[in-house]
């Protein structure tokens, strides 16, 4: 144990003393989520929107006045017909159109429940989100203040509807990406580096014959990748939560305990590539080539799987980082848990112990 | 397996496909020596040491190294040998002190033998006022020195030494061999390969070996009388002529 912890002290001394790996290491992550950050802002603040009043009556008046009234929005428009809402899009100012049903007051009266469309353009995808998650909490607002005095509660029902972008591709579907891409990088790629470089160097060999064990030695390598990409993945969420606004609706325990299968799935891939390079030079390169472009092109990242021509629709199974995409994506967008994610975190347990029993033999042979 | 003999290798062997990289040496190593395992480029010193510390299995033939085989009792050579390897093998980017302290962990020095081990071994060569620089910036010399006392840290029974003087001055090489020296008089068995004849002349015995295989084996000095020469790089050259 006291070796160990010798070892894994050498390791940080490695990591903070090369420029290039605390680049890696913490420049790239910071610098990925700044870019995103900045891209796309959430904050708003007087939004143009138009309203479509089909009943014009008490209630929508009032509705209209709240909304004008926040600071985040400025209602200066109105039309008649439905066919005006996409040419009022396409001159782009306008950014939310509200859609009040016919007869909204005496429905809520009646029936209790009114509906109420807002309809965004989601050519920016996170404004338009912000857009109706503001109204919706507007809607909501007024909706107690009526119900205060009433025994039977009233019902204003907002759908929200996104023209453009439905799928809502945007930052949201990022994170997850660059969350996988980022732990791939560092946990394959610097272990990959890290080992060879001992074999480049030669200490490899006076460890080996040292009575250190090289099953001690690799571990002793890994750890302190693994407690690094921890606190990356800590400090994405933390980012995507604070600059993004990203919901994260499902359990951040799960999370983590999935990130953490995901960043060992790495870490075997990095010591299976080590296994196979003796420079430092073919392990980048091996890490790049066979990890970060399947990652970005096949991963259904960036471009949908569903897209794809069959025959690499099938190669993307292979790939680990299809499965933990669509894990965090279950975890954070839609809130699911275990229950609806055994099957995708299975098949990350399986690919992982395959790596793990495939490097362990290949390292083996390697020191005959 | 005879007391005195630290090293034996009975027709130890090692082939890379169909090349023969050593082929079928024997010899024996007895306490407290200083053997010298000399040979030209490619004659196969490196791949037969790598054999006797346990890190490349033997194609054929029998060895032990302190009492136990290279094939079942790897784990237990290496608790009692240190080993100095042909490429310079610290870290670069890790003091003085740093790689002393962590290579005595990795062979189990308590913390408060490393502590007494690196003040006196920083003292012998005089690193003092840089035993909290990077070994990196050491001159070549240096490392040498202080990655043949990193070897010794753990006293090991036998130290197998790889080209130790490769590169290094005249002046240095000197001094190199006065650790050697000090080294074995403290009973430790001293394996070195060289291809610096004059350096043979310093070892109790030398073996040469030529094309894998060893082609003469005994003192300087009986070398010299046998074949008739007055140094010892003119017994190689003529063993090298064949
Ligand atoms: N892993 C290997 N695979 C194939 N051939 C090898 C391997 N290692 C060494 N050889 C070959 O075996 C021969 C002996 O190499 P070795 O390194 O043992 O020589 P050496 O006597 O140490 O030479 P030098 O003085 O250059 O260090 C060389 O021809 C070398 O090319
Ligand atoms: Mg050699």
């Amino acid at each position: 144990m006291k070796r160990f912890i010798g070892f894994i002290k050498k390791e940080f001394y490695h990591i903070f003393r090369d420029r290039r790996s605390l680049f890696i290491l913490f420049g790239m992550p910071i610098a990925q989520i700044m870019l995103f950050g900045f891209a796309i802002t959430n904050e708003i603040n007087n939004v143009d929107i138009a309203v479509l009043d089909h009943s014009k009556d008490a209630t929508t008046k009032e509705i209209i006045n709240k909304i004008s009234a926040s600071k985040y929005f400025s209602i200066n428009q109105f039309i008649d017909r439905e066919s005006d809402i996409e040419t009022i899009f396409k001159k782009g100012k306008v950014k939310a159109v509200l859609n009040f049903e016919e007869g909204f007051s005496k429905k809520l009266i009646k029936d209790h429940k009114a509906t109420i469309q807002i309809i965004t353009d989601a050519t920016d995808p996170n404004t338009a989100n912000t857009i109706s998650n503001y109204v919706n909490a507007i809607l909501q607002q007024y909706q107690k203040g009526l119900n205060n005095d009433i025994t039977i509660a009233y019902q204003i029902v907002p759908q929200t509807r996104m023209v453009y972008n439905p799928e809502l591709k945007s930052v949201y579907m990022f994170v997850p990406g660059v969350m996988t891409i980022i732990l791939m990088l560092v946990s394959a790629m610097m272990t990959s580096i890290s080992i060879t470089r001992e074999k480049e160097l030669g200490t490899m060999e006076i460890l080996l014959v040292s009575p250190i064990k090289p099953i001690q030695v690799i571990v002793g390598k890994v750890f302190p990748y693994i407690f690094l990409s921890i606190v990356n993945a800590i400090v994405i969420v933390v980012l995507s939560i604070f600059i993004f606004k990203m919901p994260v609706q499902g359990s951040l325990f799960l999370l983590g305990l999935e990130s953490v299968l995901f960043i060992i799935t790495s870490l075997a891939l990095g010591i299976l590539i080590s296994t196979i390079s003796a420079t430092q030079q073919t392990a980048m390169m091996i890490s790049l080539m066979g990890l970060m472009l399947p990652v970005i092109l096949l991963s259904g990242f960036i471009f949908p799987i569903s897209s794809m021509p069959l025959p690499l629709q099938i190669i993307s199974n292979i790939i680990p980082a299809k499965w933990f995409i669509i894990i965090i994506k279950g975890i954070m967008l839609k809130g699911v848990g275990l229950q609806y994610l055994w099957k995708e975190t299975l098949i990350l347990v399986g690919m992982t112990i395959f790596f793990i029993g495939l490097s362990v033999k290949k390292y083996k042979i390697r020191l005959e | 397996m005879n007391n005195n003999n630290v090293i034996e290798a009975q027709d130890l062997t090692k082939m890379f496909g169909d090349f023969t990289a050593v082929n079928a040496i024997s010899f024996e190593v007895k306490k407290g020596e200083i053997f010298g395992f000399l040979g030209a480029n490619g004659a196969g010193k490196t791949t037969a040491m790598k054999m006797l510390i346990g890190i490349s299995k033997p194609t054929a033939g029998k060895a032990k190294v302190a009492g136990f085989d290279v094939y079942k009792q790897a784990e237990d050579i290496k608790k009692n040998i240190g080993y100095m390897s042909q490429k310079f093998a610290l870290y670069d980017d890790l003091t003085v002190k740093e790689n002393i302290t962590f290579f005595g962990g990795i062979y189990g020095l308590s913390r408060k033998r490393i502590k007494e081990k690196s003040k006196l071994l920083i003292k012998e060569l005089g690193l003092e006022e840089v035993e909290n620089q990077l070994v990196g910036s050491l001159p070549l010399g240096w490392k040498q020195k202080l990655s043949f006392s990193v070897s010794l840290l753990h006293d090991p029974k036998i130290v197998f030494l790889d080209e130790p003087t490769g590169g290094v001055d005249p002046i240095t090489r000197r001094q190199f061999w006065e650790m050697i020296y000090k080294a074995a008089s403290e009973g430790t068995t001293v394996f070195v390969t060289t291809h610096y004849m004059d350096e043979a002349e310093y070892c109790d015995r030398v073996s040469i070996m030529v094309n894998g295989k060893i082609e003469a084996l005994d003192t300087p000095k009986n070398l010299k009388q046998q074949f008739n020469v007055a140094n010892m790089n003119d017994v190689f050259l003529k063993l090298a002529r064949g």
